[in-house]
């Protein structure tokens, strides 16, 4: 049987100028023109902070690739909004860092390679400092009441 | 700012009653729904488009029979030669008839929490004057109240001695999520000791600056000068807690508020720790 394709998920970084809107244009327009099945978001921060519905769908969607930015703020960016991603069928494109010719292959190419960091998939698994630690770093240090 | 409510998405459809989108068509509709905040589907499948019940939808297609809402009972809208211009007012009364949010009404910038560094020492916490962080229900620290974080600025980043806070639109590593390299760590403990050596940290530093203002304006009664005290203190802020912009440094609060806010804030850290 063959596997379905990954599912592509283009982010837009809307309301900022990191990702270079040459490379993003440049990106969108080619996913276009491949005729290929797509999901855009307008800012992925965005859905994360209002733990958005949309982003369980994108995070359920088995494999997956992202063109976005970094792999590491994607992957907390779906963690802290409480829809993970897997991180064995996850691919991040990171459009901060390469060329459109450079992207657009990796993209849609069937082909996975997943570049989550690896590590934890979850917050729940966070370690725990203990009281001492607390206390004794310096933005801890509580000012008198004025 | 109700920040839990979906964003309407457009569903471009392809498949029954609709022709295939060229390129250019998609690209200009795709583009433009984005600059004005709306997420967009391309599913490229025949049947009526799916969702999850929870995200309103609006359809969108080069329709071979003019229609007004899909089987499924969806709205729908034509892409026609026409450009982008009805496609975008249809977007937009679908969007104000669902209730869904307006875009831009809040940027989105925000501390996100690199949990595989984390190590849940609450300094974020003690720190952030403005609420942004609190604890889950098994006290591990969160960031709860995004929409209280002062767009652009990245001051809690550089207290985390483990450097586990990102801010995914700031302007360099490894705070916009770029990999943390041993020199990067070691440049943020760094930091801390300063922070130290400076005297304990960066309120008790406001707060002196404030007592002395405060002392000065007693004897001379000078409210320039008082004013001008505070100002120096919180430029003295922003060369500890680097490229904290001038727009946050302005809307600080007075350092008497900043003590108390401090307080409050250490304590649910305490409170916190103590759960753990
Ligand atoms: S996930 Fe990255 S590319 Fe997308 S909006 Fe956030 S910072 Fe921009
Ligand atoms: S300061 Fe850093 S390590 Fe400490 S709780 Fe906050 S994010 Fe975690």
């Amino acid at each position: 049987m063959t596997q379905p394709p990954p599912r592509i998920l283009y982010c837009h970084c809307r309301y900022a100028q990191v990702v270079p809107p040459s490379v993003k244009d440049a990106v969108l327009r080619q996913l276009c023109e491949a005729g290929v099945a797509f999901e855009a978001v307008p800012d992925l921060c965005e859905l994360s902070a209002r733990r958005d519905p949309e982003m369980a769908r994108l995070a359920a969607a088995g494999t997956v690739k992202i063109a976005a930015c970094f792999p590491r703020a994607v992957k907390w960016l779906f963690a802290s909004a409480d829809m993970p991603l897997d991180p064995a069928t996850t691919e991040v494109i990171n459009m901060r860092t390469g060329s459109a010719d450079d992207l657009v292959p990796s993209l849609l190419s069937t082909e996975m390679h997943p570049n989550l960091p690896a590590g934890k998939t979850e917050p729940t698994a966070a370690a725990t400092a203990t009281e001492p630690e607390l206390a004794s770093t310096p933005g801890n240090t509580a000012p008198p009441a004025s | 700012m109700a920040l839990h409510d979906s964003i309407l998405r457009v569903v471009l459809h392809e498949g029954e009653g609709a022709r295939a989108l060229s390129g250019a068509e998609c690209f200009s509709a795709v583009q433009a729904l984005l600059e004005k905040g709306f997420p967009v589907s391309r599913p490229r499948t025949t049947g009526t488009p799916n969702h999850d019940g929870k995200t309103p939808v609006l359809v969108a297609g080069a329709f071979t029979k003019s229609r007004t809402t899909t089987a499924g009972g969806d709205e729908e809208v034509a892409i026609d030669e026409s450009g982008s211009g009805s496609l975008l007012q249809a977007a937009e009364t679908a969007r104000a008839r669902a209730g869904s949010p307006e875009p831009g009404a809040w940027l989105p910038w925000f501390p996100v929490i690199d949990y595989d560094r984390c190590t849940n020492c609450m300094q974020c916490l003690s720190f952030c004057l403005f609420g942004v962080y609190g604890v889950d229900g098994a006290g591990r620290i969160q960031a709860q109240q995004q929409d209280n974080c002062k767009t652009h600025c990245p001051a809690c980043s550089r207290v985390c001695p483990e450097a586990a806070i990102m801010f995914p639109k700031y302007k360099a590593g490894p705070i916009n999520g770029d990999v943390v390299s041993d020199s990067d760590l070691q440049r943020e403990k760094m930091k801390i000791d300063i922070s130290a050596l400076l005297g304990g940290d960066v309120y008790s530093l406001l707060r002196d600056r404030s007592e002395r203002a405060r002392s000065r304006f007693g004897k001379e009664r000078d409210a320039d000068k008082a004013l001008s005290e505070r100002q120096k203190c919180l430029t003295k802020l922003g060369e500890i807690v680097a490229d904290l912009p001038p727009e946050v440094l302005a809307s600080l609060p007075s350092p008497i508020q900043i003590a108390r806010k401090a307080e409050e804030a250490r304590a649910r850290a305490a409170a916190a720790m103590k759960g753990n």
